[in-house]
């Protein structure tokens, strides 16, 4: 593996895994909050912001997050990772804010609109009369959610994560920001490291020689391929859920 | 059969309201953080000379981003102007003469499929087919690329909000004896005017903060654009580039940019959706 | 359709009066109440949808709602179950009384109130889960309760509802895949295996063929022994059939309650002689 490729396979993968394993329970959790919970134009007003979220161009989620948030990170949250798990190989090394785990909370916030607009969808296709069902007979709203309005949508929320997934995968500018751009593979995930899409955006320009610039166009449809596939199950996982809830109703 | 506890059943409905409702806090105020950082740090870089000079060299001070500004409008309009009309005339076709058929359904497939791609992989195959092949980085190469991303987006838009037209519309002025392509036009068109503008502005827009496509389309420049043929100045390859920079006057114009970008993208966003909102009650 | 009269024949010994039949006003003696609602108002908004409603209901008959559609029959039901409370807007005022005790303040914990009265819905309403679990769900929510003691109370439940036979080796599919009817009877399963004291029934028959709404019918005058059934329903036979008492409701007022066999042979309010006989709604 010349030019760094397993390092960039390595870190897209890690930071949208830890993006996509702080989104999703977020992302549903707000998604409930908009269905369940808050009044009609309170709904409407967040639901508006979470969607402004998605608007964001993600340069600006990487000036944010070089400048303001990774020092955050630095100052605050990593050293208190560090303290609350000493020795834990995830949270070794220097605190330096930049590296995978702040390109993973990054990724988080770009994907989470997504994939709570599709799970609210989704939760408002519960028919009324089965959620007024579950309530007469005495359950709590988190009892309803949880027994009747989760069973009911949870294929679509996988799709919306299908979907979100692809996103984190190709998501470009935020992540080379703030995942440090350094071509080594380490298990801290206070480490910097580099995905694809990061290693194209910095070396492309770069490539002098031919073989550098097929390697990178190598990589490019290495990523086009993946977000390719997962688009493919997901719109094909969505098209049989939507099947199906048709077929309930 | 002991009963359940009520007090712990609805102990547990509250922490998980309360959860959901910090949750939903949560995302705010990382909304309200971002926001907040673009104006604050992107404000003190706003000047005349932001507006009207050329970038300076480092450590010398003044200077301003009036060629990348006028860059970025001249790329989003050539995206437009390459975009907008095929992405409309698909989506016209989609709505109006493909409807169910199998050759529709397969474009439409394909258009989701474009619009979940990556935009930096967009970037890599103009690369490939015009950079490459021309030799040279140009404004248009890059103009090409947002176009190419903004064609799923207008295509699908529009065939969505030509489906909101009533039928019986479209039915009444075919049944005056008008051809297809002039209902079309002349009714359908005049009918969905107004959404098929916001559709479009919000797809202009999303393209404008695009920075990934350009990286090395249009790459970036010190100077003028003065042909659509050369390496063209742009906002977002700008930020990148300064903000990568140790100089700290280039940082703070990266800044001034950034809220100029997220001012345009997001005020358009912000007063279509209103609009949009505004007309729906 | 089947005429009044087969119904009967199949499976209905003819009643005694139940109580005396004259007035509501003296229907029925304290101790036989189980609900009742003293100036009952409720309003949608600002739109009022029921006004004054004085409604005795006794422990253990079958009394019928009747009335043209919109005319707050099953509005004056949701006040019953609070089940009004989730949506906003919708506020009642007056009093519901469930054996003596005010349901609408403070005291009545909701939670509570629906395990003690069970509600059926128009269109069976099947959860995203097994036969099993469907009847388990009300169980597990309100009992601590173990496995065997559990299989106990399902199999009751849905023998109760003459239901075991059809589903005994379909326990494990979804709740989706049985029939209308089925479905239907599954819910009513669902409902009394928390063993409430109350059966709302809000025209239960009213997505159900024929054949499934006379099985349905049948079930309600078993169920009558354990259960006080309140039914609301469109089809006038339906209430003549099997219910012992009728309140006639037009425009959110009750016209007339009394005892089935009077309100359907001599009703004192021409409007309600008007209904029965077809005038109008």
């Amino acid at each position: 593996m010349e030019f760094g490729a397993l390092s960039s396979v390595y870190g897209t993968l890690v930071s949208t895994a830890i993006g996509m394993l702080i989104a999703v329970p977020l992302s549903l959790v707000i998604a409930l909050f908009l269905v369940e919970i808050a009044p009609p134009s309170v709904s409407r007003f967040v639901g508006g912001a979470i969607e402004l979220l998605a608007a964001i161009p993600s340069i600006i989620y990487g000036m944010w997050g070089l400048f303001v948030f990774a020092p955050f990170m630095a100052d605050h949250v990593q050293p208190w990772l560090a303290s609350i798990a000493p020795g834990m190989p995830l949270f070794q090394g220097p605190p330096m804010g930049i590296g995978m785990l702040s390109a993973g909370i990054i990724l988080a916030l770009m994907v989470l609109p997504f994939i709570t607009s599709v799970t609210r969808d989704v939760f408002q296709m519960v028919p009324a009369v089965v959620k007024e069902s579950a309530y007469g007979m005495g359950s709590t709203t988190w009892e309803v959610t949880r027994k009747v309005t989760i069973p009911y949508g949870i294929q679509g929320v996988v799709g919306a994560c299908f979907l979100g997934l692809g996103r984190a995968i190709g998501e470009t500018m935020a992540v080379t920001f703030v995942i440090g751009n350094r071509h080594e593979i380490s298990t801290s995930l206070f480490a910097a490291g580099n995905s694809i899409a990061s290693t194209l955006a910095n070396e492309f320009t770069e490539a002098s020689d031919d073989l550098y610039l097929a390697a990178l166009i190598e990589l490019g449809l290495v990523l086009f391929g993946v977000t390719l596939v997962l688009q493919l199950v997901a719109r094909w996982w969505l098209r049989r859920t939507a099947r199906k809830l048709g077929a309930v109703r | 059969m002991k009963q359940r506890s009520l007090i712990y059943r609805r102990g547990i409905d509250i922490v998980i309201r309360l959860i959901s409702s910090l949750a939903a806090l949560f995302g705010m105020a990382m909304l309200g953080w971002i926001l907040s950082i673009v104006l604050l740090k992107g404000l003190p870089a706003i000047n005349w000379e932001f507006f009207t000079e050329l970038p300076a060299p480092p450590g010398m001070p003044g200077g301003g981003l009036a060629n990348a500004i006028v860059g970025t409008l001249m790329i989003t309009l050539l995206a437009g102007v390459i975009g907008v009309p095929i992405g409309l005339a698909a989506g016209v076709w989609l709505a109006e003469f493909g409807q169910q058929s199998k050759t529709a359904e397969t474009i439409r497939f394909a258009a989701n499929l474009l619009m979940g791609t990556p935009s930096i992989i967009i970037g890599v195959f103009i690369y490939v087919i015009m950079v490459m092949t021309t030799g040279n980085f140009s404004g248009i190469a890059g103009a090409v690329s947002l176009a190419v991303i903004m064609l799923p987006v207008v295509a699908r838009t529009t065939e969505d909000i030509l489906s909101l037209v009533p039928s019986a519309l479209r039915e009444a002025a075919l049944a005056l004896g008008v051809p297809r392509w002039k209902a079309t036009l002349g009714v359908v068109f005049r009918a969905a005017k107004s959404g098929l503008l916001t559709g479009v502005l919000l797809a202009v827009a999303r393209v404008s903060g695009e920075t990934a496509p350009l990286l090395f389309t249009a790459l970036n420049s010190p100077f003028w654009p003065e042909s659509a043929n050369e390496p063209t100045a742009n906002l977002t390859v700008t930020i990148f580039n300064y903000a990568m920079s140790p100089y700290d006057d280039w940082q703070t114009l990266a800044w001034g940019a950034s809220l100029l970008i997220a001012a345009g993208v997001l005020g358009t966003t912000i007063l279509t959706r209103g609009f949009l909102w505004y007309r729906s009650k | 359709m089947q005429t009044a009269t087969t119904i009967t024949q199949s499976h209905h010994q003819p009643r005694p009066f139940p109580l005396s039949t004259t007035k509501a006003a003296d229907l029925t003696q304290p101790a036989q109440v189980k609900i009742a609602t003293r100036g009952l108002n409720f309003y949608y908004d600002d739109q009022q949808a029921l006004f004054d409603n004085d409604l005795e209901i006794a422990t253990n008959k079958v009394t019928a709602i009747i009335g043209p559609s919109g005319c707050g029959k099953s509005t004056h039901l949701r006040t019953y179950n609070r089940i009004f409370e989730l949506y906003r807007g919708q506020r009642v005022s007056g009093e519901v009384l469930l054996d003596g005790q005010s349901v609408l303040d403070g005291n009545c914990d909701v939670l509570e109130l629906r395990r003690k009265i069970g509600m059926i819905f128009q269109k069976p309403t099947p959860f995203p889960m097994s036969v099993f679990d469907n009847i388990a769900y009300g169980l597990k929510q309100h009992y601590h309760i173990n496995r065997s003691e559990l299989r106990d109370r399902v199999e009751k439940a849905l023998q109760q509802a003459a239901l075991w036979d059809d589903v005994k080796d379909k326990l494990n599919q979804p709740g989706t895949a049985l029939s209308g009817g089925q479905q239907q009877r599954l819910c009513i399963a669902r409902a009394i295996a928390v063993e409430p004291e109350i059966l709302l029934m809000d025209e239960p028959t009213s997505a159900i063929d024929p054949v499934a709404t006379a099985r349905i019918e049948e079930l309600v005058d078993t169920l009558k022994e354990c259960y006080t059934i309140v039914i609301v329903t469109h089809n006038m036979q339906q209430a003549a059939r099997i219910s012992d008492f009728t309140a006639f409701f037009y425009k959110g007022e009750i016209i007339e309650f009394g005892a089935t066999d009077k309100i359907f042979t001599n009703p004192d309010n021409p409007k309600t002689q008007d209904y029965i006989t077809g005038r109008f709604g």
